[in-house]
């Protein structure tokens, strides 16, 4: 067994902040070999970089996810114009440090081997004009898709190097949705931190007023109601029960299977009103705050929900149940868009998508937050069938990940008394602090970080998306694909464009 | 077969009524138009002001005004005085960026003066969506239109891929300069006349992203906005109700 550096880290649990000085500093090297010594068994949760206020020199962050130990490993190093790049020893540091040295032009990760832009920030480089990978040869033609695609849907460019019907390689070029975010959440609190970080990706809104809420609380040591935090988890699993719903409908209307495809439509509908319920917004927005839920949720309401569960819940298996009993669509997603184990974990992929592929990991289990009851996650139970990173994986851990999320609807409409609304106060922030909070989203982990000044402002507020690291899933489940497959892979990951963006 | 036909039975006739026979069934904590008292928000100019996340309501001649066009419907106003409610009026959309804008508490929605798309596309508007910095939640509730519970399908709406196929552009999002010249591309590409849909608060004003400096432009200097759609995001049946008055199909059904 290799030796690992796991003491030489700060430890951390999911919801909670610590002193800025109380993170462990290391010298470059020292910091990148403890890093990688540690990639057996840990995931990136974050890298990042904070200017150190003197031109060309930054601090860097990493956090790494260790299930194991529940919780979150930190450190930090000075650097100074550059540093020798992780990429080429773990891939999951691809994109991260692409990120550090587009944000920060006088910052350089060293001999990193795919040194593309990301996002495309400022005005030196038209969106989507890069150098790209291409093959040579007679028989080898090149596909170019979007940003602007077919149907109702975000902006990204895909190219594709193929031979006849194969794909051998797929690059994805994004930034179309680049809205400088991250920025616009420095120098808070201000009135509309909580509402830009809802839309930070529009159809995880809860997960992401979740992790914000946490950070806040920790920041300003307020806790959340007990029977509201059980509220956010309730709003939270609706959040995962729609957006699976639509998916699964979506593959089927790929595969042509109209009926599942049209059922899945009204009735992931359904699940969108119920939110709407709660807070008058279909995603959520305006429902989760510091401190607990802006609007109460009462013993009646969770009684007048209850039988609208049990009725859609009931017409929602049957839709799905013919999807999966039908061998043409079976056909179509055996096999279909396969990403190995090995890929995954070198990727560092996250949540629904790295499940299917075998890797037992969810954020609800394997980071809880103090005191927080989740809703059960599917490799609880050991996988209930054997996942082969394929799109039939990907389909059949949704469905199973309905009925877990359905179980937790049903105890949380039965049990609730009476979860109180919240009025959000603005307090003030802990001084020269990080604060941390990941939570399982529908897609997988969402991570947000933020970190104050000496005057308790937010100096940085970083936002990992689920979709920043599974994008190259996305790209390496096409390879030696069928072009003509590449709808279904696709709606089989349905990543963020924005989260991922920014 | 015999399993999709008896599922279809079982899943039975679901488009809803709105909105031919009925309004949109309304969540109960749903936000529709601000409604403005102006007496009762006299003492409360300096508070709204500032409570407001993305500077919806403003004051000249001692009266206040909420723009429709930017708010994103958190009611942290109405939480602060109570001359301001949200109530239950879904049919926000408008031709006139002007006609956004709320001082009082009557409201009849405005019908289109320029009858040229009612002409032309009354019974068949092919519509190209342009997703340009929207977070997806705008896109979504737009194809949720597409689904059989509210079937656009029936008043010849029709989301198309190409924009050579397309009479109207609708736009989400804030205009991220990274998206600028592929709307614009894509607008070039549709044939006249075209028509322009701005869905949602970004699009219409901005939204919560009017200051990033990655968004410069506002989609109404670029193009010219035939209809805008407040909202954030707004309601399905908003959108819907939206483009079909714009279609010359009148306003729909009164929430009462
Ligand atoms: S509801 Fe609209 S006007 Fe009122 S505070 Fe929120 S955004 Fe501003």
């Amino acid at each position: 067994m290799t030796m690992t550096y796991s003491q030489d880290f700060l430890f951390m649990e999911n919801g909670t902040s610590v002193p800025l000085q109380n993170i462990p500093e290391m010298e470059f090297s020292l910091f990148r070999d403890k890093i990688l010594s540690m990639m057996d068994i840990c995931r990136t949760e974050a890298f990042f970089a904070l200017p150190d206020g003197e031109k060309g020199r930054y601090d860097l962050f990493i956090i790494l996810a260790d299930a194991a130990k529940k919780g979150f490993l930190l450190a930090k190093s000075k650097v100074k114009d550059s540093f020798l790049s992780l990429t080429s020893s773990h891939a999951s540091f691809n994109r991260f440090e692409r990120e550090i040295m587009e944000k920060y032009p006088d910052l350089k990760a060293e001999a990193h081997p795919n040194a593309k832009p990301l996002r495309f920030p400022g005005k030196e480089q038209e969106t989507g004009v890069m150098d790209y990978f291409t093959m040579q040869g007679d028989a080898v033609h090149e596909v170019a898709v979007g940003p602007v695609h077919a149907g109702v849907i975000e902006p990204g460019h895909f190219r594709f190097q193929c031979m006849g019907e194969k794909v051998y390689s797929l690059e994805i070029s994004l930034g179309y949705q680049h809205r400088d975010l991250e920025n616009m959440l420095v120098n808070g609190p201000a009135g509309a931190m909580r509402h830009l970080v809802e839309t930070a990706a529009g159809d995880s809104s809860i997960a992401a007023s979740i992790n914000y809420s946490r950070i806040m609380e920790s920041l300003c040591d307020i806790k959340a109601d007990e029977e509201a935090e059980k509220t956010r988890q309730f709003a939270l699993e609706l959040e995962r029960i729609a957006n699976h719903i639509g998916d699964l409908g979506a593959l089927a209307g790929d595969v042509a299977f109209l009926p599942t495809a049209s059922f899945c439509g009204r009735i992931r509908g359904e699940y969108l009103n119920m939110t709407a319920e709660l807070c008058g917004n279909r995603f959520g927005r305006n429902f989760v705050v510091p401190g607990g839920i802006r609007y109460g949720v009462d013993k009646e309401m969770a009684q007048k929900l209850l039988p609208k569960v049990k009725k859609v819940s009931r017409e929602l298996w049957k839709a799905l149940a013919l999807m999966f009993n039908a061998p043409t669509c079976l056909d179509r997603f055996e096999n279909t868009g396969r990403v190995s184990l090995e890929t995954a974990k070198a990727l560092g992929l996250t949540g629904m998508a790295a499940r299917a592929c075998g890797i037992k990991c969810d954020a609800r289990k394997d980071f809880p937050v103090k005191e927080v009851v989740s809703a059960q996650c599917v490799y609880e139970e050991e996988f209930p069938f054997q996942p082969n990173g394929d799109v039939l994986s990907r389909a059949l851990l949704r469905f199973y990940e309905l009925k877990k999320s359905h179980e937790y609807l049903f105890r949380y409409l039965q049990e609730l008394q009476n979860a109180p609304p919240c009025r959000e106060e603005s307090l003030p922030l802990k001084k020269e602090t990080l604060a941390l909070s990941v939570t399982e989203s529908w897609r997988g982990e969402l991570c947000h970080v933020a970190i104050t000044d000496e005057a308790g402002r937010i100096q940085l507020y970083k936002i990992v998306d689920p979709s920043f690291h599974n994008w190259e899933g996305l790209a390496m489940a096409l390879r030696d694909e069928e072009i003509s497959h590449f709808p279904i892979c696709n709606k089989s990951f349905n990543l963020s464009y924005c989260g991922h963006d920014l | 077969m015999w399993k999709a036909l008896k599922a279809r039975l079982y899943q039975g006739y679901r488009t809803g009524n709105f909105p031919v026979k009925a309004p949109p069934a309304l969540p109960e904590r749903f936000a529709g138009r601000a409604e403005v008292d102006q007496e009762k928000c006299a003492e409360y100019k300096e508070v709204l002001a500032e409570v407001c996340p993305v500077k919806a309501i403003s004051f000249s001649d001692g009266k206040i005004s909420l723009d429709m066009g930017k708010c994103i419907f958190c009611r942290k106003c109405a939480e602060k005085c109570e001359g301001i409610r949200f109530g239950k009026e879904y049919r926000l959309a408008a031709m006139k960026r002007e006609d956004l804008i709320v001082n009082n508490s009557y409201y009849t929605p405005p019908l289109p003066q320029d009858k040229s798309l009612a002409k032309l596309c009354g019974r068949s508007l092919k519509i190209r969506q342009v997703s340009a910095g929207g977070c997806a939640a705008c896109e979504l509730d737009f194809n949720v239109l597409n689904t059989l519970a509210w079937d656009m399908g029936r008043f010849g709406i029709q989301v198309v891929a190409s924009p050579r196929h397309a009479d109207c552009i609708l736009v989400t999002g804030p205009v991220t300069k990274n998206m600028l010249l592929a709307l614009k591309k894509t607008y070039e590409a549709a044939p006249r006349p075209v028509w322009v849909i701005a869905c949602g608060a970004c699009a219409v004003s901005g939204g919560l992203y009017e200051k990033s400096s990655q968004c410069e432009e506002k989609l109404e200097d670029i193009l010219k906005v035939d209809l805008y759609i407040p909202g954030c995001p707004p309601h399905p049946s908003t959108i819907l109700e939206g483009i079909m008055r714009l279609m010359g199909k009148g306003a729909g059904p009164e929430n009462k």
